[in-house]
C-alpha cells in the first residue's frame, strides 16, 4: 500500500526549478531516502510534502489527504525534524516533548504518557530534565525527532537526521531510526551515501530538482554496475541529464 | 489548550534566561538606584523619585520588546517556527503565546519598580497601583514591536535594533533624563511625535493623581499600540503563510 503518491510536484522560483516534475510513490512502513548533492531539491520537496512551501505544480497525496487541499489533515498525520535540530532552548526535554503534545491538543495525561513512551522508545532518560540548549548535537538531534514522533505521525519527515554528529551518535541515531521501521513511514534526506544505504529500504536520486532514478540500494549498485553505493551514486548523478 | 501551551512556552523561555532577567529587571534598577543617588547629592531637583520612577519604568517596557522579537527570531532562525508551522496551532495561537505572556512580565516588572521607589522614599499611595495599570498600553506597543521586529530581523539584527537602538530611544526621547524643553527645537518635536514621552507623562500624571494631564497622552500611546499591534499582526500572518 503506498503511503505517499507524488504527481508531477514542481517548485519554481523566479527563473530556478528547485523541483522539476517530481513523481514517485512511498510505500507505508519503508524507510525512504532522497539523496542528492546540494541544490537537488531535497528539503524543497520535504517542504512541499510536509505543506511548508506551496507547489508551483502538480500534488501529493499522503494517505489519500492532498497537500494543496487537505493541508489541515496532512499535517495531523505528519511529523517533520527540521535539518537544524528546532528545540526550544531554555525548556528541558520534558517541557519539549510536553509542549509538542500540547500543541496537538492532547490532555496533560496523554501528554505525560506520550513522553514516557518516547523517553523509553528513543532512550532519552539520562537528559529529560536537562534544558534543550545544554544537550550535544546528538541528543539534541535524538529529542528532535522524539518531537517529530509526539503526534504518533504515519509519516515521519527528517531533514538530514545526522547532519554534524560523530560517527558514534550518528551510529546510535541510526539505531533509533532503524527501530521506527514499519511502525511509520520515514521519508529522509541526506549527503551520506553510508546513511542512506544502511538504513533505506528504497532510495531516490535527485539532482538539479529532476527525479534520476529510484531503487533499492542493490538494485543501485546493480544498475551502476559497481559494488560501492557510493561509486553507483557518483556514476549515476554524472552521467544522468 | 493549545494556545495555553504557548503560553507556557513563551514565559519559560524568557524566565529561564537569567541575561533576560538581569537586563529586563536588573538595569532599569541599577538606572533607578543610580539617578537617585545622583540627586541626593544635587542642590536641584533633577531626579524626584516621582518623576523619575514612571520614566523607568517607561525604559524598562523597552525590554519587552527585546524579549519577544529575539524569541521569535531565534525560533525562526532555529527552525522551530517551521516545526511548529506543521503542527495544528493557528495564527492566532501564535500571535497571543507569543505576547500574551509579555503582559504579566510586563506589569511584574512595573511592580518591582514601583516597590524599589517606595524604598528609595516614593511616598505610599493608592495612585502607585493605577500608575502600573497604566503601564499596559505601553507595554501592549512595545511587545507587538517586539512581534513585529522578530517577524523581520533575524536574531542579530534584533540584537542591535532592539537591543541598543530602541533601548536607546526609549531613554534619550522620554524626558526621563532631562527636560526635553532644555533642548527643544526639533529634538523635542521628534520626541513627541513618539510615544516613549507620552507614556512617561501619561504615568506622571496618573501617578500625582492629575486624571486632567493624562490627556492627551494616553491618546497618543492608545494610538500606537493600536497601530502597531495591527502592523505586526499582518506582518506575522504574512510572513507564516510566505515561509
Amino acid at each position: 500500500m503506498d503511503s505517499i503518491v507524488i504527481s508531477n510536484l514542481t517548485k519554481k522560483y523566479k527563473d530556478v526549478t528547485a523541483v522539476d516534475r517530481l513523481s514517485l510513490s512511498i510505500r507505508a512502513g519503508e524507510i525512504f531516502s532522497l539523496l542528492g548533492v546540494n541544490g537537488a531539491g531535497k528539503t524543497t520537496t520535504l517542504r512541499m510534502l510536509s505543506c511548508l512551501t506551496r507547489p508551483t505544480d502538480g500534488d501529493a497525496m499522503l494517505h489519500g489527504k492532498s497537500i494543496l487541499r487537505d493541508m489541515q489533515a496532512v499535517k495531523s498525520m505528519i511529523g517533520v525534524s527540521p535539518q537544524e535540530t528546532a528545540v526550544a532552548p531554555n525548556l528541558t526535554s520534558r517541557d519539549n516533548l510536553e509542549m509538542m503534545a500540547g500543541f496537538h491538543g492532547f490532555s496533560r495525561e496523554k501528554r505525560r504518557m506520550k513522553t514516557a513512551e518516547l523517553t523509553e522508545q528513543l532512550g532519552l532518560h539520562e537528559i529529560l530534565n536537562k534544558k534543550a540548549r545544554m544537550l550535544s548535537g546528538g541528543w539534541q538531534r535524538r529529542l528532535s525527532i522524539a518531537m517529530a514522533l509526539v503526534s504518533q505521525p504515519r509519516i515521519l519527515f527528517l531533514d538530514e537526521p545526522t547532519l554534524g554528529l560523530d560517527v558514534l551518535a550518528r551510529s546510535d541515531l541510526w539505531d533509533a531510526i532503524r527501530a521506527l521501521k514499519g511502525k511509520t513511514t520515514i521519508i529522509l534526506t541526506t549527503h551520506y551515501m553510508e546513511e542512506a544505504e544502511v538504513l533505506s529500504d528504497r532510495i531516490a536520486i535527485m539532482k538539479n530538482g529532476r527525479h534520476l532514478l529510484t531503487g533499492t540500494p542493490d538494485e543501485i549498485k546493480n544498475k551502476a554496475e559497481t559494488d560501492r553505493f557510493e561509486d553507483a551514486f557518483v556514476k549515476l548523478v554524472k552521467e544522468g541529464n | 489548550m493549545k494556545m495555553l501551551t504557548f503560553f507556557r512556552r513563551t514565559a519559560k523561555e524568557i524566565l529561564r534566561d537569567p541575561l533576560n532577567i538581569a537586563f529586563g529587571i536588573g538595569f532599569p534598577l541599577v538606572i533607578l538606584l543610580l539617578l537617585t543617588a545622583i540627586q541626593s547629592g544635587m542642590p536641584v531637583s533633577l531626579f524626584a523619585i516621582e518623576e523619575l520612577t514612571p520614566g523607568i519604568s517607561v525604559f524598562g517596557l523597552s525590554f519587552m520588546t527585546l524579549f519577544s522579537a529575539m524569541l521569535i527570531a531565534k525560533d525562526r532562525s532555529t527552525s522551530l517556527l517551521q516545526r511548529l508551522y506543521t503542527t495544528p496551532l493557528t495564527a492566532e495561537d501564535y500571535i497571543l503565546g507569543y505576547t500574551l505572556p509579555l503582559v504579566p512580565i510586563a506589569v511584574a516588572q512595573s511592580i518591582i519598580c514601583y516597590i524599589v521607589a517606595l524604598l528609595l522614599g516614593l511616598e505610599i499611595r493608592v495612585t502607585i497601583l493605577y500608575a502600573v495599570l497604566s503601564s499596559i498600553p505601553m507595554a501592549v506597543f512595545m511587545i507587538a514591536l517586539g512581534l513585529l521586529c522578530g517577524s523581520i530581523f533575524n536574531d542579530k539584527q534584533v540584537g542591535g535594533i532592539c537591543g541598543a537602538l530602541l533601548t536607546n530611544l526609549a531613554a534619550w526621547l522620554s524626558g526621563t533624563w532631562f527636560d526635553l524643553e532644555l533642548v527643544g527645537g526639533a529634538f523635542k518635536q521628534a520626541a513627541y511625535a513618539l510615544p516613549f514621552v507620552h507614556a512617561v507623562e501619561l504615568q506622571r500624571a496618573v501617578l500625582q493623581g492629575d486624571p486632567a494631564g493624562v490627556f492627551p497622552h494616553l491618546w497618543w500611546v492608545l494610538g500606537y499600540a493600536c497601530m502597531t499591534v495591527l502592523v505586526s499582526i499582518l506582518v506575522f500572518t504574512r510572513k507564516m503563510k510566505k515561509e
